[in-house]
C-alpha cells in the first residue's frame, strides 16, 4: 500500500482529525490559563461526579432488579443514595450554568459547548422523571397519572406511556443515561478543544482576537 | 452501629411536609432550603477567595 | 479582506497571559470522592421516601362509595378517561394549541374503552356467576337509552354502604345495583386488580388500565392533596413527606398557577409549548442579540475574574 492511499483512508483521516482537534496534551493538559482561579469552575467536575454516583448506585439497583427497595433495608440505603445523588447533581449542574451563563461562556466559537450543555440539562430533567415513574410507589403512581395529561396533549403521549412501567423503566436505565453520558462526554470535549472561555477584555484589542467564524 | 444493622435514617423526613405559603405561591420548606443553598453556593463560589494566588503570580 | 469586527458578547480574546500547573485528574478524583461522601451524609442522615403503592383493592376497601361512583362514572362515560379523548378514545377532541389538535391528529393509539374494559369485561371474567351473569346479559342486550335511563336513575339513587353492600335505593336503575356492587366486591377481593393487568396475558409490565382506574377516583386525589402533590399545590416540584423534590420542575409548574394557564382547557398543551419556546431561547442563548449581552452589563464576571482584572489593570 502506498503512503497517500494510506492517508486517504477513513482511518488515517479520522485519526489525524482527532490528533489535530484533540491531542493528549489538550484532552488531559498540566496547565490551565492562570484567569482559571475561582471556585465557580468546580461545579462542572461536580456535576459530573454527582452523574458518576447516580450511575453508580443505579446499577446497583439494577442488579437486585427494580422491586428491590421496597423490601431490603440495603437496598433502600442505595435508593437513597441514587435520589440524593441526582440532588446534588441538579444542584451543582444549576449553579454551573449560573457561572456559565456570568461568564458569557458561549464566546470565541464556543457557542456548541453551551448547547450541549442545555440539551444535556434537558435530558437529565428526561431521565429523572423516568426514574420517578420507576420507583413502583405511590409517588409513580401520582407522578405518572399527572404527568400523562401533559405529554398526552401534545400527542406524544400516544407512543411514550407514562403509565407503561416496563416502558418508563428501559427509557430510564438505558436510552435516556446513554443521552446523558453521549452529550456529557461531547461537553467535556469541547471544553478540552475549546478551552476555558477567557475573560471579557476592559480595552480589548481587536487583532489576534478569536472571532466566531 | 444500629445504622449498620438496620441501615435506618437518622432522621427519616415521612411525616407529612411543612410547607411555606406567600401569597399564591407555595414551596415546601426542604425545597425551599435547596434553592436558598444552591443561591448561597453561588455567591460564595464567585466571592470566595481562591487558593494558589502567589503560585500563580509566579507563573506568569 | 476585511476583518470582522470584534463582539465582546460573541467572540473571546486570545489569551496571551501566563498559565498555572494543573492537576485534572487530581481535581477530578477530589471531586468524585468530596461528592461521594456528601451523598453517604445525606442518605445516611435523610434516607428516602417509599409511599407504599395503593392497589384498586385499597381503594375500594378505604373508599367503597368513592369507588362505586367511579364505576359509574366509567359506565356512564363521564369518568376522567372515558370522557378523555385521544389517546385513549374519540370521546373529546382533546386540547388545542391554536390552531393544533396535536393529540387528536395522532389519534388513539391506546385504546380504552371505560366501560368495558374497567367494568363489564371484568365482571364477565369471574366464573360461576349466575345472577351476574344474568344482569350482565341484560345490560349487554339493553338499547342506548335503556342504559342512559337506568345510568340517570342510578345516578340519582341513594347509595350507602351497608353490611359490607353497595346499595342503591333505586327500583328502576336496571341490572345496575348488582354491577356495581359484584365490581366493588370483586374490587375489594383485590380480583381487580389482577383483572386490569391480566388482559394482555401472564406477563405484564404494563399498568395503563388500572392506572387509569384509580386516577378517575377521589380517592387518589385525596391521598395526593395531602400530601401537597396536586397540580394548585404546585405539586410538581414536590415530594412524599419533607423530602426535597424537583425543584428544577419550578418554572414548568409555574405557568399553571396563573391566568390564563389556571383556568384553561387546553392548560397543558399550552405550558408544553411554553416551555418548549423557552428551552429553545436557552439553547440559542449565543446567538439572540440583547439576551447574550446580560453577562456583560451584569457585571458578575468582575467577581469571578477579579484576580485576573487586579493583575491587568
Amino acid at each position: 500500500m502506498s503512503t497517500s492511499e494510506i492517508e486517504r483512508q477513513w482511518t488515517t483521516r479520522l485519526r489525524h482529525r482527532v490528533e489535530g482537534k484533540l491531542p493528549p496534551e489538550k484532552m488531559l493538559p498540566d496547565t490551565q490559563p492562570n484567569y482559571v482561579s475561582s471556585w465557580i469552575y468546580v461545579f462542572g467536575v461536580a456535576t459530573m461526579s454527582a452523574l458518576f454516583v447516580v450511575i453508580a448506585t443505579g446499577c446497583v439497583l439494577a442488579i437486585r432488579g427494580p422491586q428491590w427497595w421496597h423490601g431490603s433495608a440495603y437496598g433502600h440505603f442505595i435508593n437513597s443514595l441514587h435520589l440524593w445523588s441526582v440532588e446534588i447533581f441538579f444542584f451543582a449542574m444549576v449553579v454551573h450554568l449560573w457561572g456559565k451563563f456570568a461568564m458569557a461562556a458561549w464566546r470565541g466559537g464556543r457557542a456548541l459547548t453551551w448547547m450541549t450543555g442545555v440539551i444535556t440539562f434537558l435530558a437529565s430533567v428526561a431521565t429523572a422523571f423516568t426514574g420517578y415513574v420507576s420507583q413502583s410507589n405511590f409517588d409513580s403512581q401520582w407522578i405518572s397519572t399527572q404527568a400523562k395529561d401533559g405529554i398526552n396533549a401534545t400527542g406524544a403521549g400516544a407512543y411514550f406511556n407514562v403509565l407503561n412501567l416496563g416502558q418508563m423503566l428501559m427509557w430510564h436505565i438505558v436510552l435516556l443515561p446513554l443521552a446523558a453520558v453521549v452529550l456529557t462526554a461531547l461537553h467535556i470535549v469541547l471544553v478540552r478543544i475549546k478551552g476555558v472561555v477567557p475573560p471579557f477584555e476592559e480595552n480589548p484589542v481587536v487583532e489576534n482576537a478569536e472571532v466566531s467564524q | 452501629m444500629a445504622f449498620i444493622l438496620s441501615f435506618a435514617a437518622l432522621i427519616p423526613l415521612d411525616s407529612l411536609g411543612h410547607y411555606i405559603h406567600w401569597g399564591w405561591v407555595e414551596i415546601s420548606v426542604a425545597n425551599f432550603i435547596i434553592i436558598v443553598l444552591m443561591i448561597a453556593a453561588f455567591i460564595a463560589a464567585i466571592t470566595a477567595p481562591f487558593p494558589g494566588r502567589r503560585r500563580r503570580k509566579e507563573n506568569r | 479582506m476585511t476583518k470582522k469586527a470584534f463582539n465582546p458578547d460573541v467572540d473571546a480574546p486570545e489569551w496571551k497571559g501566563g498559565y498555572h500547573p494543573y492537576d485534572i485528574i487530581k481535581e477530578g478524583s477530589i471531586a468524585i470522592a468530596v461528592i461521594l461522601v456528601l451523598t453517604l451524609v445525606l442518605a445516611i442522615v435523610f434516607g428516602s421516601p417509599d409511599e407504599k403503592a395503593i392497589t384498586i383493592k385499597t381503594w375500594s376497601n378505604a373508599a367503597p362509595l368513592d369507588f362505586a361512583n367511579t364505576a359509574l362514572e366509567e359506565l356512564n362515560g363521564t369518568s376522567t378517561t372515558a370522557a378523555y379523548g385521544a389517546p385513549y378514545n374519540t370521546a373529546s377532541t382533546g386540547q388545542q394549541l391554536g390552531p393544533l389538535q396535536l393529540a387528536k391528529w395522532v389519534g388513539v393509539r391506546i385504546p380504552i374503552n371505560a366501560a368495558n374494559d374497567f367494568v363489564i369485561s371484568p365482571l364477565k371474567s369471574l366464573p360461576n356467576q349466575p345472577t351476574l351473569d344474568q344482569q350482565l346479559a341484560t345490560w349487554s342486550s339493553a338499547t342506548t337509552a335503556t342504559k342512559n335511563s337506568w345510568l340517570t336513575s342510578y345516578g340519582k339513587a341513594k347509595v350507602k354502604f351497608s353490611g359490607g353492600q353497595v346499595v342503591a335505593n333505586t327500583t328502576s336503575a336496571g341490572p345496575l345495583p348488582v354491577i356495581i356492587n359484584d365490581l366493588t366486591q370483586m374490587a375489594r377481593s383485590g380480583a381487580l386488580d389482577q383483572a386490569l393487568v391480566t388482559g394482555h396475558g401472564f406477563y405484564t409490565t404494563d399498568y395503563t388500565k388500572p392506572l387509569l382506574f384509580l386516577s378517575d377516583s377521589e380517592y387518589l386525589a385525596g391521598l395526593a392533596t395531602n400530601q401537597h402533590l396536586t397540580g394548585d399545590q404546585w405539586g410538581m416540584m414536590n415530594e412524599t413527606g419533607n423530602y426535597p423534590g424537583q425543584s428544577w420542575l419550578w418554572l414548568y409548574t409555574f405557568w399553571y398557577q396563573i391566568p390564563p394557564f389556571k383556568t384553561s382547557a387546553n392548560a397543558d398543551v399550552l405550558v408544553w409549548g411554553l416551555m418548549m419556546l423557552l428551552s429553545v431561547v436557552l439553547l440559542l442563548v449565543p446567538f439572540i442579540p440583547g439576551l447574550r449581552s446580560v453577562p456583560r452589563k451584569l457585571k458578575l464576571y468582575r467577581l469571578i475574574w477579579r484576580e485576573h482584572y487586579q493583575e491587568t489593570e
